[in-house]
């Protein structure tokens, strides 16, 4: 029931936006919207810890600890960021970059989007998560392009081509993944639902799974952004309007990351070996360096913190890789909390943009005279996110750290570069946006409030103490990923 | 008799067939296309007439040519004739094609194009120069997929042997097979332009500057050029007997069966009308391709003897 | 029809398959690419109709049927009308020439044979070899997405990159549960609505059509 809740409300909320996005409450519906599905997935995760998992809809929703703890977590940023584009959106068309058809056409593919992203995590059957993943690349494509300037529809193309081509690989390892369980299973979609998959995963030929990875990784890793799969992410990321950027790093990163985790449990079973792993290994690693030396030469800020994506995700990438109860822990843990922070950061990196008109770092200056909330909101952002204590990126961070060098202690300085370059990058670079005395072009805009402080405020808290509930519910997880 | 004569025989037999079928589907061709221009033809036999009109006449030859010059047309007539003897156009059950698979066929033809282009070089005139380093490029381009596609067929046959392929593809189970579909299509784009026919060299101009063939003939007079020109009417004829040997050889006179000898005779002469006609229909519709186009073409030719090659490996 | 029957039918058609993939690679007209395409998913079409009367699977005919009208009628049509309505049927420049491209376009498909080899042993089924073609072909309409620079071969690629992940779902598992297929038909129609208002956008706001204009999202260089 709550099941079909949460993604009923999103797409009823997509189709009635359809036709009402543009009048003066619709950013009020999209909210409510937002908050009917939070309020779901809340419901349904209290059931999931409860009663364990959940199959339901004839097999074609299966919710277990991992899948619906990403489901809260895309539900509560979609609501916040929801929250957030109520008075960037307003702003924007008070500034005449985005029309009438505009804003519908923003408000009802932002909920298509959040329903494809759920229907990804919640389904049970392998092409459907194929599917509703190409969903989700084909609600936001036209979303970067919304502005109409060249370089958003630049961006918005070579999103479109990259990711389409990136999706193409995964179909093909769809399809392989069905040509091994059919032998198993027979015909028909018994051979492409998970439950069953994960069950007899001994049985599935080896060798097929193998070469199915591969295409998953570069199909999926392509949405996830992985070096050097990455060209569209800094792109999509600085062109797109704000609450997009916010929701594409922190939400459709996860979940393409998630469908890869799917993936990898099976190749896993099924070989009996690390394979996959090593695999997922070398891309995180080498998007971390790779993204983290790009930072260092970033002029806009979206582009920065769009990298800085790519760097986190490669982390948690690299975490999964690793594998072991305490480096999966810290990669789930990680894949929440730069969700969290990272959406933070886009909203006050949108909102200083808008004070400055320009996303130039050159043109940003004294945002905490300007706008206090903005300022320190950017600057603890950015601490957050570089892995300072006591912020929860630092505890994740620190678990996988200690997970590396307990197994593999030769990586540890590649990765702690990394870290620390990306660190010295993003300091280097917001700390004169943060700082020193306005300029005089900059306007004085208000900031929604709720979402920046409620997303620090939990991240805060994780990075303090981890709260018993959520460290058991990862803990379920981890069982799950093992 | 004995019948141990009997291949010898043969023998004799196909290579005075390939001296004179060739100037008649020469002839056949040249008909064919007066008919199709609206032009009344010289008939069936006007390549005799004139063949034997160059025999009669007195050579001349240039002041600085060399014994290569000399000597060139009775290589490429002796290596055409050759080549001649070892495929299989009415019987597979010949003598000399034991001694000779199919590279060495094509390393034959390679001599007989070699010293022409070395005759048309010799003279030292810029048509022939011109002329030979075209047909260079050519060949370069060309041997390499012929190779390609005849090795489609011996993969097919697992033998390079002419008369075991052609057996083999005679007597095995009729399927469908991609492989030789892409290597005959390529055959015949080789083919055409081994050859020398449109669209990439026209044979019947003598004063074009993009010409390949007739540009290396320019110099030779008398005997030579009647040698070279039946040369080259014999090269069109084996070049169809190659491709109906190796993807059409029903008809063929199989191992031991002399009896079979008249029909092999008369589906020849089926198939090369046929390839007449195919030849006139395709140089009336088309016209000749730049130069620099020609690459493009071979290419093709080339591509689509690769895709045969690995459709046997994937597909069969 | 006997199932050896079928399967040689299946190899012919595979066979053109590829070959309208080189074809795709080597032609330049826009028109011609158009009639390519077309016909490369009319051989995918008839294919699956081969394997859903061997194998008795009914639900192949749906997707041969969705393959036709899609991707012989609609699109190719669609297409065609963009190309008339933006006039762009000029010749296609290509990035890198024809004949390289046509020797990396063979190595791809020695490639994709060397990657399915070991797949080929396993399968029971008559079609397995069609893997490989399948792979070739989606590994081609990469090549082509990543040589040319117009937008509309771009997408021409593209869509012949999707032809060949259906030949493979067709041919190397009959067929994936109609619920995927119907999807990936409704996505592809979606994309190539999208791929339509990209074209005029990019049009409206680059005046043409040629990606080259799109090469300003760089790294700056220090």
């Amino acid at each position: 029931m709550s099941l079909l809740m949460l993604l009923g409300v999103s797409l009823v909320s997509a189709l009635a936006l359809a036709f009402v996005g543009d009048r003066k409450r619709a950013a009020e519906i999209n909210i409510l919207g937002s908050a009917a599905t939070f309020a779901a997935s809340v419901f349904l995760a209290v059931r999931v810890y409860q009663h364990g998992p959940i199959v339901a809809g004839n097999n074609f929703f299966f919710v277990d600890a991992l899948n619906v703890y990403l489901a809260v977590v895309t539900a509560f940023v979609s609501m916040t960021t929801a929250v957030f584009s109520r008075r960037y959106m307003r702003h924007e068309r008070e500034n005449g970059r985005v029309g009438r058809a505009g804003m519908r056409f923003y408000h009802a593919m932002f909920q298509l989007f959040i329903f494809a992203m759920l229907l990804a995590l919640l389904t049970n059957n392998v092409g459907v998560l194929w599917i509703s993943m190409e969903l989700a690349t084909l609600s936001t494509v036209l979303l970067v392009s919304l502005y109409r300037t060249p370089s958003a529809v630049e961006a918005a193309w070579k999103y479109f081509i990259l990711c389409g081509v990136g999706i193409a690989q995964a179909l093909f390892g769809t399809v392989l993944l069905y040509f091994a369980a059919e032998r198993v299973f027979g015909e028909g979609s018994a051979g492409l639902l998970w439950t069953n998959l994960s069950q007899s995963v001994g049985s599935l030929e080896p060798t097929v799974l193998t070469l199915a990875f591969v295409f998953f990784m570069v199909g999926y890793g392509t949405k996830v952004g992985l070096v050097p799969l990455h060209n569209w992410l800094p792109d999509a990321h600085s062109e797109g309007p704000t609450p997009i950027s916010a929701v594409l790093s922190g939400l459709l990163l996860n979940v393409a990351l998630y469908a890869l985790l799917r993936c990898k449990v099976l190749v896993d079973g099924a070989t009996g070996s690390h394979r996959a792993g090593h695999i997922m290994m070398a891309f995180g690693l080498v998007s971390i360096l790779v993204s983290a030396f790009s930072l260092l030469r970033q002029k806009d800020i979206k582009r920065m913190f769009a990298y800085s994506s790519i760097e986190h995700m490669g982390i948690a990438t690299f975490a999964f890789g690793l594998g072991g109860p305490v480096a999966t822990f810290g990669g789930l843990l990680h894949m929440l909390v730069h969700s969290l922070t990272k959406s933070s950061i886009f909203f006050t990196a949108g909102h200083a943009s808008q004070m400055h008109d320009t996303q130039e770092m050159s043109g940003i200056r004294g945002l905490i005279r300007g706008n206090p909330l903005a300022g320190w909101g950017l600057m603890l952002g950015c601490i957050a996110i570089a892995g300072m204590p006591p912020f929860g990126v630092f505890t994740s961070e620190f678990l996988i750290l200690t997970a590396l060098i307990k197994n593999a202690p030769l990586l540890t300085p590649v990765f702690l570069l990394g870290i620390g370059v990306a660190f010295a990058a993003l300091f280097g670079k917001v700390m004169p946006m943060a700082f020193g005395p306005a300029p005089e072009n900059q306007r004085r805009l208000k900031l929604s409030h709720f979402p920046v402080i409620a997303h620090m405020a939990l991240v805060l808290v994780i990075g303090l103490y981890l709260p018993g509930f959520l460290s058991a519910w990862f803990h379920m997880a981890v069982e799950l990923l093992k | 008799m004995n019948s141990r004569y009997f291949p010898v025989l043969i023998e004799g037999l196909q290579v005075a067939t390939v001296l004179l079928a060739a100037p008649l589907l020469a002839g056949w061709i040249r008909m064919l296309r007066c008919r199709a221009q609206g032009r009344r033809s010289a008939g069936i036999l006007q390549p005799f007439r004139d063949l034997s009109k160059l025999f009669i006449k007195d050579t001349v030859l240039a002041d600085n040519a060399s014994w290569i010059f000399t000597s060139a047309p009775y290589v490429v007539f002796g290596a055409t004739v050759l080549a001649g003897a070892i495929i299989p156009i009415i019987s597979v059950d010949l003598p000399l094609s034991e001694t000779a698979d199919v590279i060495a066929l094509v390393a034959i033809f390679a001599i007989a194009r070699f010293f022409m282009a070395l005759a048309g070089m010799d003279v030292g005139t810029a048509f022939g120069g011109m002329g030979a380093s075209r047909e260079m490029m050519v060949a370069s381009l060309a041997e390499p997929a012929m190779l390609m596609s005849v090795f489609t067929v011996s993969l097919v046959s697992r033998t390079t042997s002419l008369s075991h392929m052609a057996h083999a593809v005679m007597t095995g189970p009729v399927v469908l097979r991609p492989s030789l579909a892409f290597a005959f299509v390529s055959f015949v784009l080789l083919a055409i332009a081994e050859t020398g026919r449109i669209p990439v060299d026209n044979p019947s101009t003598h004063l074009e500057l993009t010409m390949i063939h007739e540009a290396m003939l320019l110099e030779y007079s008398g005997r030579r050029l009647a040698l070279m020109e039946w040369a080259s009417m014999m090269k069109l004829f084996l070049f169809t007997s190659l491709g109906v040997a190796l993807f059409f050889p029903w008809g063929i006179a199989g191992r031991d069966t002399v009896s079979m000898i008249p029909l092999a005779f008369l589906s020849l002469a089926i198939k090369l009308a046929l390839t007449g006609v195919f030849i006139v229909a395709v140089e009336i519709r088309l016209a000749k391709m730049r130069v620099f186009r020609i690459p493009e073409f071979l290419g093709m030719a080339f591509l689509l003897a690769t895709l045969g090659m690995l459709s046997f490996f994937i597909l069969e | 029809m006997t199932t050896n029957l079928a399967a040689e039918i299946n190899g012919v058609l595979a066979a053109l398959i590829l070959l309208s993939s080189f074809g795709l690679l080597v032609q330049r007209r826009m028109t011609g690419l158009l009639h390519i395409f077309a016909w490369q998913g009319f051989f995918l079409s008839l294919s699956t109709a081969v394997v859903g009367y061997t194998a008795g699977l009914h639900h192949l005919y749906i997707s041969a049927v969705l393959t036709l009208t899609l991707k012989v009628f609609a699109l190719p049509y669609i297409l065609y009308v963009l190309i008339h309505k933006l006039k762009i049927h000029r010749e296609v420049e290509e990035v890198v020439n024809i004949p390289t491209t046509m020797l990396i376009g063979i190595a791809l498909v020695i490639f994709s044979y060397h990657l399915t080899a070991p797949i080929r042993e396993l399968s029971t089924l008559v079609t397995r070899s069609t893997l490989a073609v399948a792979l070739a072909t989606v590994l081609l309409g990469l090549l082509m997405m990543i040589t040319r620079k117009k937008a509309v071969t771009q997408i021409i690629g593209f869509l012949a990159l999707e032809n060949g992940l259906f030949f493979a779902a067709t041919s190397a598992t009959y067929g994936m549960p109609l619920v995927v297929e119907l999807g990936v038909a409704l996505d592809i129609l979606i994309a190539a609505f999208i791929f339509g208002i990209f074209f005029f956008q990019i049009r409206t706001t680059f005046d043409s059509l040629d990606l080259k204009q799109l090469e300003k999202l760089k790294e700056e260089d220090f």
